[in-house]
């Protein structure tokens, strides 16, 4: 199942399955949101890390994956909210908080699906996002850097 | 906060950079900041012949000729004599924030600068004599949170509201020194002011899980449906957390969530209900203004009906 089907699934499954799975399902909204940062670093030609940092595999992973590529910080803040989601289902005592908890993470799993397929679809048309690295300097450097500008 | 009005002094009159998308497809965000801004006493004074800060296009072909436009605008402040620039939009302001960043770091940048202001017969600006504030720091500062809630004579009360941040306003964050300075300052992976804003001006904010999250603005020309997807996910999630409103700070992210709410409806038969008004809308009318002074007849999002349902307007 491929990780927007997973967040989808898991985000329509009922309240009672989701607050009894609530572990479960929370380890698998992180691991498939770790295979699709997976999936961004082996189409840059890199071999995904295994480390963690703060605890967690997706947060190393998305450092591994902007480095030198900015524009992928956009996605920074859904990698943390999506662990902050999976931490409050997984500790919730409530049922219904649980189930909620576990929506909203599969809804921000899957903003990250979509972010980083929608990147990868781009990726043969440059950058062009809100924090991307100048077009030329690319050309010259490989992954970025200063480009010299010459407006003499 | 100073004597009787209860209006900081620093804030009550600033330089005000409205950028390009506030004179086209932002431009009830325009009318509405002004108008809050003439209700709560506050002056705005428009920079005088000032430029397109680039954008998001310039600076991925030459970053440093987007340092100079920003830093030509950040200069004509300081010669109008004001210390504090406020940019409503998130791309203006981030630009802003980067070439005085760029300018005070980096020697080259400097140098192109001042270059590029000699050919045009300027005199280039220095870092450090212009501070630029977002449209949500104006009014929190200069007001504060208690101030706005002792001037709401139309509360927000029972309106749900996401609170959607977009990605460039605390991105990246070393442009933005000043937050996540602890309590009172803005926090980068979780901003919080306009939650505070629209809470004092009476609403309920729902907990929102994207409020930072890309809305693919970038890629509305060159991948439409990848914005759709994007901007489609962001609106049921608001759904999903209970909104009735996705309330925005930039025209850029504004516009998207509108278009592509439209788009999604015609080109993937999904329908979604949620409301987006500019946050700057939803506090005029909490000031008492009607809907039509704060532009909501300009959004794409028809909201009219439930505000009136809401007493709003």
């Amino acid at each position: 199942m491929s990780p927007l089907a997973r967040a989808d699934t898991i985000a329509a499954m009922p309240e009672a399955a989701l607050a009894e799975q609530a572990v479960p399902l929370a380890q698998a909204l992180l691991e498939a949101s770790e295979s699709v940062l997976e999936d961004w670093l082996r189409g840059h030609g890199q071999v995904p890390g295994s480390g963690e940092i703060e605890g967690f595999r997706l947060l190393a992973l998305h450092r591994q994956a902007a480095r030198g590529t900015p524009s992928f910080n956009a996605c920074r803040e859904s990698c943390r909210e999506l662990i902050f989601q999976c931490n409050m289902a997984r500790v919730s005592d409530d049922t219904a908080a649980r189930a909620r908890r576990l929506r909203l993470a599969a809804m921000v799993a899957r903003h990250l699906a979509l972010f980083v397929a929608g990147k990868l679809e781009n990726a043969g048309l440059g950058e062009f996002c809100c924090s991307a690295r100048d077009l030329r300097g690319r050309d010259e450097g490989g992954v970025g850097g200063t480009m010299e500008v010459k407006h003499g | 906060m100073s004597e009787k009005s209860g209006i900081s002094s620093k804030y009550r009159k600033v330089a005000y950079y409205p950028g390009c998308a506030l004179e086209g497809t932002g431009h009830a965000y325009n009318r509405s900041t002004k108008a809050v801004g003439k209700a709560l006493g506050l002056d705005l004074v428009e920079l005088k012949n000032w430029n397109c800060c680039g954008a998001m296009e310039v600076k991925n072909i030459d970053p440093k000729l987007q340092t100079f436009l920003s830093a030509r605008n950040l200069k004509i402040a300081e010669e109008m004599g004001f210390a504090t620039v406020m940019a409503p939009c998130n791309g203006c302001y981030h630009n802003l924030k980067k070439a005085e960043y760029d300018l005070a770091h980096d020697p080259a940048t400097r140098e192109t600068v001042e270059m590029l202001s000699a050919k045009a017969g300027d005199v280039a600006y220095q870092p450090g004599h212009v501070s630029t504030i977002h449209a949500l720091d104006w009014i929190r500062e200069a007001i504060g949170e208690e101030g706005l809630r002792a001037r709401v004579r139309n509360s927000l009360k029972g309106l749900k509201i996401a609170n959607y941040y977009g990605c460039m306003y605390t991105r990246p964050r070393h442009i933005f020194p000043e937050k996540d300075q602890g309590p009172g300052s803005e926090s980068t992976n979780a901003p919080h002011f306009m939650d505070d804003l629209l809470a004092a001006a009476g609403a309920e904010n729902v907990e929102y899980p994207l409020k930072t999250a890309c809305c693919g603005g970038a890629h509305t020309l060159s991948d439409s449906n990848t914005s759709t997807r994007l901007v489609l996910n962001l609106l049921t999630t608001a759904e999903a957390c209970g909104a009735d409103v996705i309330a925005t700070e930039c025209p850029t992210c504004h516009s998207g969530l509108e278009l592509h709410q439209a788009r999604a409806a015609k080109v993937f038969g999904t329908v979604t209900h949620v409301k987006i008004l500019y946050f700057t809308q939803l506090l005029g009318m909490a000031l008492g203004l009607s809907a039509r002074r704060v532009g909501v007849h300009e959004n794409l999002s028809d909201a009219r009906d439930l505000l009136r349902a809401r007493g709003l307007g």
